[in-house]
């Protein structure tokens, strides 16, 4: 197992940038979510990691070795497609041996770890069968035991659940996240599915449009977005945005929002112009009292708790509260926010302002 | 009585098999007429009004493979008893056994070159259409229609400029020649037909390979050629299907060495008149090998007409 380290990582297509100088590092043994919504460059970076594409610039190493130009066969990592990509001209336990060999690894041997392996998956009953047949979990099995039989440097995963019904998936990712703990590999998985990469992750990253908006543990990427886009992608449901003009000079406690001050955290950055608040839901609670006030719009019933919808003078806005608590559509009701997980953006460069909560570390994204 | 869309009525089942049946009754009717002429006498083949049941005779694929001369009786009651059937038929006629016919060798210079081109346009049209499927060329729509351009007038329409070429170059009337010239021909339907078919094959496949650890071309030749074989085999057939019949080359450019049957079975002209049954039974054993070829494959044949059209 190896770390991983990407730096001012490029891809052009002509005239279109996938990936724009992405720089980040990747642990030996950490489970890694590359996360972000289609075409944001993800894959992209993920297949020049595994070398089935090569990079315009920047380096990658895997372990010592500088990779950026080897090709796949040489970098010694396993990838695990989103359809699997099984061999389907041969059985199960080709598919499995295949990988092995290449090495040119004997025989014995070779029989020796697909039975391994294949006893770690629990896939020994269905190891002469053709692929064709099989369930979409076992093909999952399948596909993960190839990775897994040649002891890579590192696993690379491109939406491996994505391919599996909801009720498989939840099962399957905890399968996953079980093995990784018990090989302690190295993994690099790539998902659009927020849920999914806070789930599993020990580290997210998030990209949109070719660029890292936001490198950090899920609960750094959730309670700390470093930039609009993130705060508005991860979590569900995402951040309220509410967009105010205002200044914020070093030091300041509160903002004005319309007529009602809102306390927030202490700022260490100096703002002004076009600003947005950002609370996520859960730090939103409703009073029958208060200066910043709107009216409930809709409320959707989640069991435990409940989301009400309101509309303020500041665009719509969510909250999520105790379902015991009784919500009429229509109603009038005083929004107040937790002040310490209050974040601070600027509108034109979508960055969060820096503040005692935020740290300076994101304010870079 | 109850109609469903999808299943059609017996009454429709009806029909639909007299159809077939009466255009496969009416496409093989000539098909048997030349595989019965073939074992008819040559009186029999051209007896009016025609025959079509007669007593079966083997004369015609004795002069098939034969050329005799005529001999007085007196001559002919001075030989030895005759040595086989083929010679007993013969002798008949008042005829002897003269020699071979060059019916095998024709024959098989067009097992030469008839598989010998649809194996280089298979092996050539993999590759082509391999590289067009997965890597970006410059100017690749170009090279393609480039390629289809040259299916775009009959072949034969370049007669004349490819029989003084093959002249200057000496490659007339040679196995090389042809079989060069059948694969100029076929190349473009190999190309377009096999991209289809590895275009469809996800370039996963070879991905996975390649990151378990084989070369571009071991994953090609290890992943990416099994997955084709369906369609490797029906562009075969119709590569092959080509290159057995095409006559009006095989006119122009061979005369020896390199003929092929087509252009001889009609030569095959017995001593006063036509010997239809010897060139129905030279029609019946040249339709052999691709009946043969096409029924082992016809598998892939099947698959490989509707390949694509339902994705998986």
């Amino acid at each position: 197992m190896a770390q991983i380290r990407i730096n001012n990582l490029c891809k052009e297509f002509g005239d279109f940038t996938a990936v724009e100088s992405s720089t980040f590092t990747i642990e030996d043994g950490e489970f890694f979510m590359l996360l972000g919504p289609s075409g944001c460059g993800k894959t992209t970076t993920l297949r020049m990691i595994a070398g089935l594409e090569l990079p315009t610039s920047g380096e990658i190493h895997i372990g010592h070795n500088e990779v950026s130009n080897l090709p796949a066969s040489k970098r010694d990592i396993a990838f695990v497609f989103q359809m699997f990509a099984l061999y389907p001209h041969m059985n199960v336990r080709k598919n499995l041996s295949y990988p092995l060999i290449s090495q040119g690894m004997k025989r014995r041997d070779v029989k020796a770890k697909v039975a391994e392996v294949a006893k770690i998956l629990d896939i020994e009953s269905i190891l002469n069968n053709p692929v064709g047949g099989l369930s979409g979990g076992d093909r999952q099995r399948v596909a993960l035991g190839r990775a897994i039989v040649r002891d890579p440097k590192a696993f690379l995963m491109d939406e491996p659940l994505g391919a599996l019904d909801a009720e498989f998936r939840e099962h399957m990712a905890e399968e996953l996240r079980a093995l990784h703990d018990r090989m302690n590999a190295t993994t690099v998985y790539v998902t659009h599915d927020q849920l999914e990469a806070m789930q599993m992750g020990d580290k997210i990253v998030v990209m949109n449009n070719g660029v890292v908006e936001q490198f950090g543990t899920p609960q750094e990427v959730h309670d700390r977005p470093a930039t609009l886009f993130v705060a508005n992608f991860i979590g569900s449901p995402a951040m309220n945005l509410m967009p105010f003009s205002g200044a914020i000079e070093v030091g300041s406690q509160d903002v004005m929002l319309g007529d009602s001050r809102i306390a927030i955290p202490k700022q260490l950055q100096q703002a002004d112009g076009e600003l947005v608040l950002g609370v996520r839901p859960e730090h939103v609670s409703l009073q029958n009292d208060g200066g910043y006030r709107g009216r409930v719009l809709a409320s959707e019933y989640l069991g435990t708790t409940q989301i009400v919808t309101l509309e303020t003078s500041h665009g719509t806005a969510k909250a999520r509260i105790g379902s015991e608590i009784d919500i009429q559509v229509g109603e009038q009701a005083a929004l107040q926010f937790d002040a310490n997980a209050i974040t601070l953006f600027d509108q034109a460069t979508g960055a969060a302002l820096s503040s005692e909560r935020q740290g300076r570390e994101n304010a870079n994204g | 009585m109850s109609y469903s869309i999808t299943e059609p009525s017996s009454r429709q089942k009806t029909l639909a098999a007299f159809l077939v049946i009466t255009y496969a009754v009416i496409t093989l009717v000539p098909l048997l007429w030349v595989f019965m002429t073939g074992f008819k006498t040559p009186p029999d083949s051209i007896s009016y009004p025609p025959k079509i049941f007669s007593e079966p005779s083997l004369e015609g694929y004795v002069n098939l493979f034969t050329t005799r001369t005529r001999v007085t009786p007196e001559r002919l009651a001075e030989l030895p008893p005759p040595a086989n059937f083929a010679e007993e038929i013969v002798r008949d006629r008042n005829m002897v056994i003269a020699g071979k016919s060059k019916y095998g060798e024709r024959f098989l210079n067009s097992v030469i070159i008839g598989f010998g081109s649809t194996f280089l346009s298979i092996f050539l049209g993999t590759l082509a259409a391999y590289a067009f499927s997965r890597f970006n060329i410059p100017l690749k729509d170009d090279l393609l229609f480039f390629i289809l351009s040259t299916r775009m007038m009959p072949p034969i329409a370049v007669a004349i400029p490819i029989f003084l070429m093959y002249r200057k170059l000496g490659l007339s009337d040679t196995h090389l020649g042809m079989i060069l010239l059948y694969t100029a021909v076929n190349i473009s339907l190999a190309v377009w037909l096999l991209k289809g078919f590895i275009d469809e094959i996800p370039k996963e496949y070879e991905e996975a390979a390649l990151i378990d650890g084989y070369t571009r071309f071991q994953a090609f030749y290890k992943v990416v050629l099994p997955q084709a074989a369906t369609g490797i085999a029906s562009t075969a057939i119709f590569c092959l299907i080509f290159a057995w019949n095409e006559y009006a080359f095989a006119v122009l450019l061979t005369s020896g060495t390199a003929q092929t049957a087509p252009p001889f079975i009609p030569t095959i002209i017995g001593v006063g008149g036509l010997d239809w049954p010897a060139m129905a039974a030279g029609a019946t054993l040249f339709l052999l090998p691709v009946l043969i070829f096409t029924v082992m494959l016809r598998k892939h044949l099947l698959r490989g007409i509707t390949f694509g059209a339902v994705r998986k």
